[in-house]
């Protein structure tokens, strides 16, 4: 007789991707003991797409995510090959940091962190069931645990429940997870952080495996887990470009682009010292007419066009194909030759994914210069996932009718690594604060474009892979790569993520930044001969009347460094703190308004809507707007006026429905 | 919205009226009241007034560079009017906050004004329900009251939105939506520079969009103008003269202009392609517009005269229907008639001197088969208003034999106006002011946002900083026709209406 395999641990994360360690990390570092689930312990921490991490916003992500304790930048300075300062010839708060990584390295030094991690587990299994209970909202009357006897009867009977919508006021709660073999893990909370495995299959051409990325093994059961507890799921479609051998391309053909000379880290933690390395190059080329030629030629067997694919993809990342058909007028793209590491000579081909058959792909490829005797090595392919509408969320990233379940990651409907840790972390902070029955830890849009991806996907209605950009962040001025440690350290610290040294040191870059800004603008310059000398060497206009250092260092033609000629009381200040110095006086007509949007914004954030608020009772709401809110259960006003189907007038409805409410 | 600033606006209805009052709520009443009020001695006075206490002085406006009455005790302020003036002190007042009432002569146009100074004096037009949301969340209302006022927001929001949307089919509104198509381009191209800088280049781009910024505070600029010459806000009754070319519809505006008592203004509307001619009949202002203006300039295709008669008359509170009744009736008239035959509408048998072809038995039955039963016996309105047997009122449409040649039959037509408008037939649109109150607001808080970017390109920002001016514009453009909802929606909430309860 086999006897029952029983484990108990606070928290279980499923799927070691950059969203699960960052849960796992979090979770475990937090003081819980958890377990963290793959189907393949070598492929923690795997890229299987593009082999950098960062890029315009991502690069952002990757800060804030550093300034709250996270791993990935920290994971990044070790392990990169090339970075790059992106957009420096714009305004500060588009700039944005790019490394190439050694993909073998990054996910070995990840699997090394995590190993390490104390209370944390790494177990390699599919987990294929999620164990839950009934609860009652109002007193909390725990049900009969189901898994035991007779899952299946019970559970479908909840379904039935859910899909006449009367589930309000009813309420589950996870209580482990059952793996492929039998073993039942009990834990109090859940984070999963499957991305693109759940159900997974690729696609190249006419050929098609049920695997997850990379060939490996898809997780094929825990979708109907997920249905059974009422989870809505859809489907989702990626795509990535073929891996060449990097003696078969003739680079003398191609544009080198090398990386910065003075390389910044991502962390804030990352002495810059320590980063000035060596780096290899990446290689521009184009397609041309007879790349698209051939393509078009062979659309009928795309799985795509042919109608095979069901997964939407996201339009931000076309595959080449959908390029060449979208934008039929360009003569060219760009194609970016990338190395995935310093121990292969495999190269990633950015630009030309594809879902072609491998005859199209190897046709296409060769008609790139550069790559006319290219021979692939892996070929390029779509790959469709289950994943959920985020909607059904709560801003913490657990369910809104689970108890105890995250998620985070492309399971969530997001696309990207950087994407992924972010929700992870934050899944797994929020996770921890719940069962330390702590405040969770809420970043808005004014805070973090981590802010701002949790909110969009959250709250507006996704219908592709969400990436984040630098222009869904409205407060982008203020929520800069540069200053996320000061946006964010605070937040990871309360978490209890930031350790209370580099607290301290950011207590003091802060009180540096202060003083040397109001020694600026105290310090008053005369209307004298040397200055106008040295105003109009700098081809400033002249002084009418005194003017303070920091009214100087407003005129664009001037900066910081300029005005050392005649700051004579200036003394040496570390260059972040005078990164921050320069752009909060040059800029400061600008953030000044971007703030009084911000305070704006926040007046309608902190307007909490409570949980149990019942919409029938909210007379004069339209019946769309009613639904909409029923579903979707917002937070907080400002969150409801973002639902799709809440008009103006519903809010003010809601407004004064609630000012009644809270006598 | 619950923040406590002040608020302003007409409490009567913008009519032309006995008495008209303007209301004043918040804790800035009083001062505001000062900013406009004065006592016949030209004293400030509300500051120290008794609360509920009556006072008679004037209505004043320091802004404005007309004549100044030389004699006068408000020396270096215009007299807007004669007003009564009184201050109710919260939380003995309505609102229960500090308010200020001013009673004033019921003429859309002083009421108008004196609001104008009001807002000019630091107060914020107040938006639909206001007063009485205020009222109820100072505790001055019970829960069922609250319901009522929930649902007074919702079914006036709704009415507003289509009310001013309907007002905005025209060409400003498609002038707007022209403009923040140009801005969401830039917007977007800069975006998506910043996004893919490694795909797309900025390089040369400022010039550009210099010139764009430069063309788009010109446009934006033309509009603003002609909202302060009051060429936006007409307020009275929006009249499209329709019919077929060569019945005589110019002859007829000629005809009315002629008759009336004082021409208002006599300018190309906020439309370049349409006259807008406003005329008062009595208390009553109608603003007319010259359809046949648009035939004369598009002779050459029949089709689209008609269809802008369509579109205009869409959004018409009455139509004059101009008949040629020397000729007989054609497809066109019965497409006429099809278009207008749900508007308030008045049937012109013109040129009534040349020999009658068309009897008023015609019109009716080309009207009939689409007719809305009219239950109000308006037989009678018509005995009491003395008209004579030369008005046939049928159902819900009058029919008047004209001759614009002649004169005759005008005073038949200004009567039956008239009698339309005091049985509540028809209406001017009270909010025509009050929304063009609003994008004047938006219009100014647009152009401001594109000096700013002129100003960044100027010195040599980079591009991401023109972004955030230009989303400004775009969205002070949005919010005049209604397209874009923003995150502070309850002030933005009920934009394009007003009532002063």
């Amino acid at each position: 007789m086999v006897k029952e395999l029983r484990e108990k641990a606070d928290v279980c994360v499923i799927g070691a991707g950059h969203a699960g360690c960052e849960a796992a990390l979090a979770c475990a570092r937090l003081g819980f003991e958890t377990i963290v689930f793959t189907v393949s312990v070598d492929s923690i921490a795997l890229m299987p797409c593009n082999p950098n991490i960062g890029g315009t916003s991502k690069g952002h992500l990757v800060r804030e995510l550093d300034a709250l304790g996270g791993e990935m930048g920290k994971n990044i300075d070790k392990t990169f090959i090339q970075s790059k300062m992106l957009n420096l010839s714009k305004g500060p708060a588009v700039h944005s940091l790019r490394a190439q990584a050694d993909k073998a390295d990054y996910s070995r030094e990840m699997r090394k962190v995590l190993e390490n991690q104390d209370r944390l587990t790494i177990k390699q299994a599919e987990v294929c069931e999620i164990l839950w209970e009934d609860i009652n909202d109002w007193d909390n009357n725990i049900y009969e645990s189901s898994q035991e006897e007779n899952p299946q009867e019970k559970d479908c009977k909840k379904e039935s429940e859910i899909g006449n919508g009367s589930h309000r006021g009813r309420k589950k709660k996870v209580t482990g997870v059952k793996t492929f073999t039998g073993r039942i893990y009990e834990c109090r909370a859940v984070i999963l952080c499957t991305g693109t495995y759940l159900g997974a299959r690729c696609l190249c051409g006419e050929s098609i495996t049920y695997t997850g990325p990379n060939g490996l093994q898809a997780a094929a059961y825990l979708t109907d887990s997920l249905k059974k507890m009422g989870i809505e799921l859809r489907r989702f479609k990626t795509g990535t470009p073929a891996r060449m051998d990097g003696r078969s391309i003739d680079y003398s053909k191609m544009e080198e682009q090398r990386g910065d000379e003075k390389v910044v880290p991502f962390s804030f933690s990352t002495d810059p010292k320590t980063v000035q390395k060596e780096q290899v190059s990446c290689w521009l080329t184009y397609t041309n007419e007879r790349t698209h030629d051939i393509i078009r030629n062979n659309l009928d067997r795309s799985p795509i066009y042919a109608g095979i694919i069901e997964g939407t993809g996201p339009r931000y990342c076309p595959s080449i194909e959908d390029k060449v058909v979208k934008f039929a007028e360009k003569e060219r793209h760009q194609v970016f030759l990338e190395p995935e590491g310093l121990h292969t000579n495999e190269m990633y081909v950015g630009g030309m994914s594809s879902s072609l058959p491998e005859d199209v792909q190897l046709a296409m490829y060769r008609t790139v210069p550069g790559l006319e005797n290219c021979r692939i090595v892996r070929n390029a392919y779509a790959i469709e996932y289950d994943c959920i509408n985020a909607r059904q969320l709560k801003r913490t990233l657990e369910f809104k009718d689970i108890e105890g379940l995250f998620s985070g990651g492309q399971f969530n409907g997001s696309s990207g690594y950087e994407e992924a840790a972010c929700q992870g972390l934050v899944a797994g902070v929020n996770a921890a604060m719940l069962l330390m029955g702590k405040e969770p830890m809420i970043i808005d849009r004014s805070e973090g474009y981590i802010g701002v991806l949790i909110d969009d996907l959250v709250t507006k209605d996704n219908r592709e892979p969400y990436r984040m950009m630098t222009s869904r962040a409205e407060y982008r001025l203020l929520l800069r790569q540069d200053n996320a440690d000061l946006r964010l350290r605070k937040k990871g610290y309360e978490a209890g993520l930031v350790s209370s040294e580099e607290y301290q040191a950011l207590a003091q870059k802060t009180s540096l930044i202060k003083g040397e800004v109001e020694r600026l603008k105290n310090t008053m310059m005369g209307a004298n001969r040397e200055m106008q000398e040295f105003l109009e060497a700098h081809g400033s206009s002249s002084l009418k009347t005194a003017a303070s250092l920091a009214e100087l260092l407003c005129r664009p033609e001037l900066s910081y460094e300029d005005l050392k000629e005649i700051d004579r009381e200036r003394r040496p200040l570390p260059e972040a703190v005078l990164e921050q110095v320069e752009i909060e006086i040059k800029y400061e007509g600008y953030i000044l308004r971007q703030k009084r949007q911000v305070e704006q914004y926040k007046k309608m954030e902190k307007k909490l809507i409570p949980e149990n608020i019942d919409y029938d009772k909210v007379i004069s709401l339209r019946l769309e707007a009613r639904q909409n809110l029923k579903l979707f259960r917002p937070a907080s006003i400002g969150q409801a006026s973002r639902i799709s189907g809440v008009s103006p007038a519903d809010v003010s409805v809601l407004l004064v429905y609630l000012e009644h409410y809270g006598k | 919205m619950f923040e406590k600033d002040t608020i302003a606006a007409i409490a009567t209805g913008l009519t032309d009226s006995g008495i008209g009052i303007i209301r004043i709520s918040g804790p800035g009443a009083v001062e505001v009241g000062d900013g406009l009020f004065r006592l016949p001695g030209g004293r400030y006075f509300l500051k120290d007034a008794a609360s509920h206490v009556m006072q008679y002085g004037f209505a004043v406006d320091k802004n404005r560079n007309m004549e100044i009455e030389e004699d006068s005790a408000t020396n270096g302020y215009d007299i807007i009017d004669e007003v009564m003036a009184v201050v109710m002190r919260g939380p003995r007042s309505f609102t229960g906050e500090d308010t200020v009432e001013i009673q004033c002569h019921g003429g859309v146009y002083v009421m108008q004004r004196i609001l104008e100074t009001a807002l000019k004096c630091g107060a914020r037009l107040a938006e639909p329900g206001e007063f009485t949301k205020r009222a109820f969340l100072n505790g001055r209302m019970d829960l069922s009251q609250a319901e009522a006022v929930m649902d007074v927001i919702q079914s006036q929001n709704q009415y507003a939105l289509s009310s001013s949307v309907n007002q905005l089919k025209g060409a400003l509104s498609e002038k707007i939506k022209e403009l923040r198509g140009e801005i969401i381009y830039e917007i977007a191209f800069i975006e998506s520079a910043l996004d893919d800088p490694e795909h797309i280049s900025l390089e040369g781009y400022q010039e550009k969009l210099y010139g764009k910024v430069e063309q788009l505070l010109h446009h934006i600029g033309r509009l603003i103008d002609t909202a302060y010459d009051g060429k936006l806000a007409k307020e009275g009754i929006n009249t499209v003269i329709v019919g077929k070319p060569n019945v005589g519809k110019s002859s007829l505006l000629n005809r009315l202009i002629g008759q009336e008592r004082a021409i208002v203004t006599n300018v190309a509307g906020t439309t370049r392609d349409v006259l807008t001619e406003s005329i008062r009949l009595g208390d009553i202002h109608l603003n007319i517009v010259d359809t046949a203006g648009i035939r004369s300039t598009e002779d050459y295709v029949e089709k689209i005269g008609v269809d802008k008669a369509k579109k205009y008359a869409d959004e018409a509170d009455l139509i004059l229907y101009v008949v040629d009744a020397s000729a007989d009736l054609d497809e066109n008239d019965r497409e006429i008639a099809d278009f207008i035959k749900n508007k308030k509408r008045i049937v012109l048998l013109n040129k009534s001197d040349l020999e009658v072809r068309v009897k008023e038995e015609e019109m009716i039955s080309l009207f009939a088969g689409n007719e809305i039963q009219h239950t109000k016996n308006q037989e009678e309105i018509f005995q009491e208003n003395h008209c004579k047997r030369d008005t046939i009122q049928k159902e819900n449409f009058y029919i008047i034999r004209t001759s614009a040649k002649e004169g005759e039959g005008m005073d038949v037509i200004e009567q039956t106006v008239k009698s339309m408008f005091f049985h509540g037939e028809i209406k001017s649109s009270s909010e025509v002011f009050i929304t063009n109150m609003r994008h004047k607001e938006n219009l100014q808080e647009a152009y401001d946002s594109l000096l700013l970017v002129k100003k960044s390109i100027e010195d040599e920002m980079p591009e991401d900083f023109f972004s955030i001016d230009l989303m400004n514009a775009y969205g002070a453009l949005g919010r005049i026709i209604g397209e874009e909802v923003e995150d502070d929606l309850v002030e933005e909430i009920f934009s394009k209406f007003c009532m002063g309860k």
